[in-house]
């Protein structure tokens, strides 16, 4: 197992790599520069050419890929050209906020989905099967930012329910040494505010989670149905195992295993839907930071940002795979 | 007391405007319940504000954006502001001023007894401390994307390189300060009340290492803490935390010399979604936005919210870039401005009471003249034109800008879909050329590559060289470095004058000049508006969006 | 032609035949399979409208018969006159969204093209050879799926600049690593099957292995995840204009981009936004009813 994480972890290396050059190279590829992303309407060609004399921006490419490759092992990934602030510093604040996002969109699309799968598969062409089926297609062909702006109109605009944006009301005292509003709340012995945070998670993660969750409800659904119909669930029945008992020693986690997978594979559907849903939502998470950092050319920003995205994706693919062992035995003796 | 030269008719317009919302002010006192905390006049309470983004940093010589200029403009005072609700120079750390004959040397006689937020006295030595720490900065903090205002204002820094308007500051006494400049400059004092030159707590400055920037050559920081955790000015509120990228918080001050502010605290909060905000303040979760697009002021209006609309200081236009044929052509610039329907336009993308526009810039400021050439929606006499013209190849490279909308153009997209439907209309072939905004569009703007665009302007202070100037006064490749020397020697001109009925004159002439070279066609000046929830009060909307928050109550 | 040509050819045959089979037995599952048909349906309405658009429409899409009326806070909804009523400059939503569909199947067609095409070279080469080529290939495929979709297709678009064709290419190019994985995968499972064995131990070449078995016999399930990818496409093309990043020319129509120019009349014209979403919702959910339906009929483990 252990050499199965580490084998997994080295072949990080080339992929980042990789990704680095191709960063960097299209990075270089945008048209237009930083310099003008600074000054708006106010970019005149001296004031630019003073600026990109001011921040080294002419030096070939390859002297600043190399100080780009040596500062990012040290975690230095410079500073944002648009806030003059460390990149580090901004990850630390929209890295938990898109974690903590997509977190509970992946709890709403697995508590529902799952489940759902499950019953589905279990009463096959039945009612409660073909409601979720067609159910699961329809979530898929939905656009997010069409249902986030739906989700938002109902329930925060006509009903008031719920807040239309943010992480937690403006006016709540709150402490966030963590930057995940919800535990922090719960770390500083402050549950009014977890609540608060909470409560503005609901429909941002509803929206971002629906497609997600439909591909979960389908998966399940197939592998249960895969499952349901092996020999030594039909032997169990034969034997005349109750039905609670073969679901949970049998069909269920052997129905997991692809289920697994598909969590592993929305994580990054996750981030694309975060791009959208953080944008409708008003949510100060890296979706909508590295998209204005494209419009702005903040070069130091993306590089860092997508390179810890793509870390982050593939170590949520790790999990996944060591999960896997977890749940299956018989990878953990390949 | 002499204030600048501004024109009255301004005052009295703009008072025109605020009459309404002076009237629910009063009605907003009247019944905005005291909260029993006991002080007179002090309802208390706290203002959530929807901000479009969050600050760049606060600290007024270091950013050049409104979202970072709203909150500044609550926690710091310069020697001078702006009347409420308009453009006309006023007392306010300085009580009083006057420029020697020569107009390089500017007396400020200061206001005593006031402190800075972190305790420290303000006085001359304060002022001073700021002009000096201003011109010396170094490096990359002399950047235009830094130091924007001083580098258009003033000019050059204390090495040299590039020549500077200032050339001093003294402390004569504890309340008088002298600055000298190096040559007469009429617009100085009208920039002063901006939130670059601001004073700020020299204590803090030092204290918080302002200046200090970190990072490599290639990518520098801000390191100081002064920006972030304890900007200290002399303004009625001060302070108190910010979460970034989410809120900022403001509390009161209570030694404030002037009236004290009537809130306990402001919260901006960060919506950078347009149609996000609004929802935001219909479902209360904030007390007010600014940038409402005009198709939710009237919705919002008929709900129950208040709408204020700032006068218009802006324009909006059609550049050409002479550099691209067939844009030299004067005719064809002329078909042009006969060819599109500006009244069609402003009617289906601006909100009612939107004005036309004749030049390029607005009738509110002085030098603005009500002869220049108009050229008025006929088709025929365009057709005519472009047959006088001569030119046979009538395709056009026309550009819009995405991802933006501006006071003075809510929804460029709209605006570009009309004007090309008129230029077809009369023969034109228009190609759709577009970027997104920031930066690719206004990089190929400046830069002259493209022939024919959509921009405008928001005066950044009240005196004609901050737009006719800017644009007109030397060659200037966004309208595709044309030179008129008639034009830029009237502009040079006006700028040195210091007789203001002379120099009223001077830029009326400009716009004559200009109307009839057509360098672009303006066709807009609009209101922009900022949206309040009932019971809200007290709020004076200005054209330099530079409103104070002091005197706003919440019931 | 060979001895071992004419016999790999008979083999081939029989293969197919295999194929065949399964092939005829999931139209016939198809063809009973409601969902299936409402999918079809669906996807047939959708390519005439886009077809036909000129006769279907009432108004020409850039004609303005609200000109005069349209102010930014009356935008009239739904009539008698105008059934999706009137957009923000005064001109017929109904034909606009009916022209709308051109643009949606153009750009969802030529990116699953692209996409496709570039998978099946990569794919093909991948599983083809094997070794060396393989560790490469399947590298620059871990390096592209990596980046998370919708965040790779934003940098390609921004690459490109503004333009229809740019917005095909960058959904082309998120496609295509699963294209070719998609093919590796099936080549590698048929590398070991037997007829494949039969083949080689024959002596034939392996071009003609791959292109005149392996290739067809992979093609079930490349169909089906065509008809998925449409599905995204359309959703993909929309999520591209709503961030500003599709078409330069706003004249002609486009469901993303009308939906994303319409948020800002959301509360006063609610309908400017509901017509165009809905038209990519419909659209989509046709690929996705038929692509779901196909794979389950092709796939053995439903046949019951």
């Amino acid at each position: 197992m252990l050499r199965f994480v580490v084998r997994r972890l080295l072949q990080l290396g080339p992929i980042l790599l990789g990704l680095s050059l191709l960063l960097f190279v299209w990075l270089r590829a945008l048209p237009g520069g930083p310099a003008a992303a600074l000054l708006g309407e106010r970019a005149t060609p001296e004031a630019v050419a003073r600026i990109e004399e001011l921040y080294g921006l002419n030096e070939p490419w390859y002297v600043q890929y190399w100080k780009f490759l040596v500062n990012a092992v040290r975690l230095d990934f410079g500073n944002s050209s648009r806030t003059n602030r460390p990149v580090v510093e901004e990850m630390l604040r929209t890295f938990p906020a898109t974690i903590e996002l997509g977190t509970a969109a992946l709890i709403f699309a697995i508590g529902i989905g799952i489940p759902l799968g499950y019953f589905a598969a279990r009463r096959y062409g039945r009612w409660l099967d073909n409601l979720s089926v067609s159910g699961s297609l329809i979530g898929v062909a939905v656009p997010v930012f069409f249902l986030a702006y739906i989700l938002k109109y109902v329930f925060a605009v006509r009903l008031g329910w719920l807040p239309t944006g943010g992480r937690q009301d403006p006016r709540m005292d709150a402490e966030h040494p963590t930057g995940f509003y919800v535990l922090d709340g719960i770390i500083t012995g402050n549950l009014e505010a977890s609540l608060d945070a909470i409560v503005h998670l609901i429909l941002p993660a509803i929206a971002l989670g629906a497609i997600p969750l439909a591909i979960i409800v389908r998966i399940t659904r197939a592998s249960v149905l895969d499952v349901v119909h092996e020999d030594y669930v039909r032997t169990a029945e034969a034997k005349g195992l109750y039905e609670r008992t073969i679901t949970r020693r049998h069909v269920l986690r052997n129905a997991l295993l692809p289920v697994v997978t598909v969590i592993g594979l929305t994580a990054g559907l996750l981030f694309s839907g975060a791009i959208l849903t953080e944008t409708v939502f008003a949510w100060d998470g890296v979706g909508r930071f590295v998209y204005e950092a494209i419009g702005n050319r903040d070069y130091a920003v993306l590089q860092g940002f997508i390179l810890m995205i793509a870390i982050l994706y593939v170590l949520v693919n790790l999990a996944v795979d060591v999960s896997y062992g977890l749940i299956d035995p018989r990878v953990r003796v390949q | 007391m002499r204030t600048t030269s501004l024109s009255r008719r301004f005052a009295v317009i703009s008072s025109a405007v605020v009459v309404s919302l002076v009237l629910a002010a009063c009605g907003g006192d009247d019944d905005g319940d005291d909260d029993g905390d006991g002080a007179e006049g002090t309802a208390g309470g706290s203002l959530v504000f929807g901000a479009s983004a969050d600050p760049i940093i606060l600290d007024g010589a270091l950013f050049s954006d409104g979202e970072s200029a709203r909150p500044a403009y609550q926690i710091f005072e310069g020697l001078v502001t702006t009347e409420e609700g308009g453009t006309e120079i006023v007392p306010a750390l300085a009580e009083s001023w006057e420029p020697s004959e020569d107009g390089l040397e500017w007396t400020f006689h200061l206001r005593e007894g006031v402190t800075f937020h972190d305790g420290t006295d303000f006085n001359a030595e304060a002022v001073c401390f700021n002009f000096e720490r201003w011109y010396n900065f170094e490096g990359v903090m002399q950047s235009p994307a830094v130091s924007y205002y001083w580098n258009t204002v003033f000019g050059g820094f204390a090495d040299g390189a590039v020549p500077s308007l200032y050339a001093g500051c003294e402390a004569t006494d504890e309340s008088t300060a002298v600055i000298s400049l190096t040559r007469p400059s009429s617009a100085f004092i009208a920039a002063m009340q901006m939130p670059s030159f601001r004073i700020a707590s020299p204590t803090a400055l030092e204290e918080g290492d302002a200046d200090a920037v970190g990072g490599t050559e290639e990518s520098p920081a801000f390191e100081g803490t002064f920006g972030y955790e304890n900007p200290a000015g002399t303004g009625p509120f001060r302070f108190e935390s910010w979460e970034r990228g989410s809120n900022l918080t403001l509390v009161r001050y209570d030694d404030y010399w002037g009236e004290p502010a009537q809130l306990d605290e402001i919260i901006f909060t960060v919506i950078p979604d347009g149609p996000a905000r609004r929802q935001a303040l219909e479902a209360g979760d904030i007390d007010g936005y600014d940038l409402v697009d005009p198709a939710d002021a009237e919705a919002l209006e008929g709900a129950g919210f208040q709408i204020m609309r700032r006068p218009a200081f802006n324009v909006g236009y059609v550049g050409f870039q002479q550099n691209h044929p067939p844009f030299e052509n004067i005719n064809i610039r002329k078909a042009i401005a006969h060819a599109i329907n500006k009244e069609n336009l402003i009617q289906t993308n601006y909100p009612e009471g939107t004005e036309i526009a004749t030049q390029f810039m607005p009738p509110e400021l002085f030098g603005w003249a009500d002869d220049v050439t108009v050229y008025d929606y006929d088709p025929e006499e365009a057709q005519r034109l472009i047959a006088e013209s001569g030119v046979t190849d009538l395709t056009l490279e026309f550009w819009y800008p995405t991802d933006v909308s501006r006071p003075y153009m809510p929804n460029p997209q709209a605006n570009w879909e009309l004007i090309t439907a008129d230029l077809e209309a009369v023969g034109f072939t228009v190609v759709p050329m577009t970027a997104p905004w920031n930066p690719d569009y206004l990089d190929a703007q400046s830069t002259g590559n493209t022939p024919m665009f959509l921009l405008g302007w928001t005066g950044d202070f009240g005196d004609p060289d901050n737009f006719i100037g800017t644009f007109f006064q030397t060659v200037n490749p966004q309208f595709g470095n044309f030179e008129n020397p008639e034009i830029f020697a009237k502009l040079d001109e006006a700028e040195a004058e210091t007789d203001p009925d002379r120099r009223t004159e001077l830029y009326q002439e400009a716009n004559r000049l200009i109307a009839d070279f057509v360098p672009g066609v303006p066709y807009v000046h609009n209101q922009p508006a900022v949206a309040f929830r009932e019971g809200v009060s007290g709020y004076v909307p200005g054209p330099l969006n530079n409103e104070s928050f002091a005197a706003v109550t919440v019931d | 032609m060979s001895l071992a040509q004419v016999e790999a050819t008979t083999e081939s045959a029989k293969v197919s035949e295999e194929g065949g089979s399964l092939r005829r037995d999931a139209w016939r599952r198809l063809r009973r399979d409601p969902v299936a048909l409402v999918g079809f349906g669906i996807i047939a309405l959708f390519v005439l409208v886009a077809i036909f658009a000129p006769w279907i429409a009432p108004y020409d899409p850039a004609d303005r018969p609200g000109a005069g009326i349209v102010t930014p806070t009356n935008i009239p909804g739904p009539s008698a006159e105008f059934w999706f009523g009137l957009d923000e400059l005064g001109r017929d939503e109904f034909s606009r969204v009916v022209f709308g569909a051109r643009t949606s199947l153009l750009v969802g067609v030529v990116a699953l093209l692209l996409g496709m095409a570039g998978g099946l070279v990569l794919g093909v080469l991948a599983g083809a050879f094997g070794g060396k080529v393989d560790t490469v290939i399947m590298r620059i495929v871990d390096v592209m799926l990596s980046i998370p979709g919708l965040l790779m297709a934003i940098a390609i678009a921004a690459l490109l600049g503004r333009s229809l064709l740019s917005v095909m290419i960058a959904i082309a190019v998120i496609n295509i690593p699963i294209f070719a994985r998609l093919l590796r995968g099936q080549m590698l499972a048929q590398r070991e099957s037997d007829y494949v064995l039969a083949a080689t131990s024959l002596g034939v070449r392996r071009r003609s292995i791959v292109f005149g078995h392996v290739l067809p016999n992979s093609m079930s399930p490349v169909i089906v995840q065509a008809t998925l990818t449409l599905a995204t496409a359309i959703i993909e093309a929309a999520g591209l204009s709503f961030l500003g990043l599709g078409s330069p020319d706003p004249r002609v129509p486009e469901w993303g981009l009308m939906l994303a120019n319409t948020q800002r009349y959301l509360a006063s014209a609610p309908h400017l936004a509901f017509f165009p979403g809905m038209a990519i919702v419909i659209a989509a959910l046709g690929f996705t009813l038929l692509g779901e339906r196909l794979r389950e009929a092709l796939d053995p483990k439903y046949r019951r």
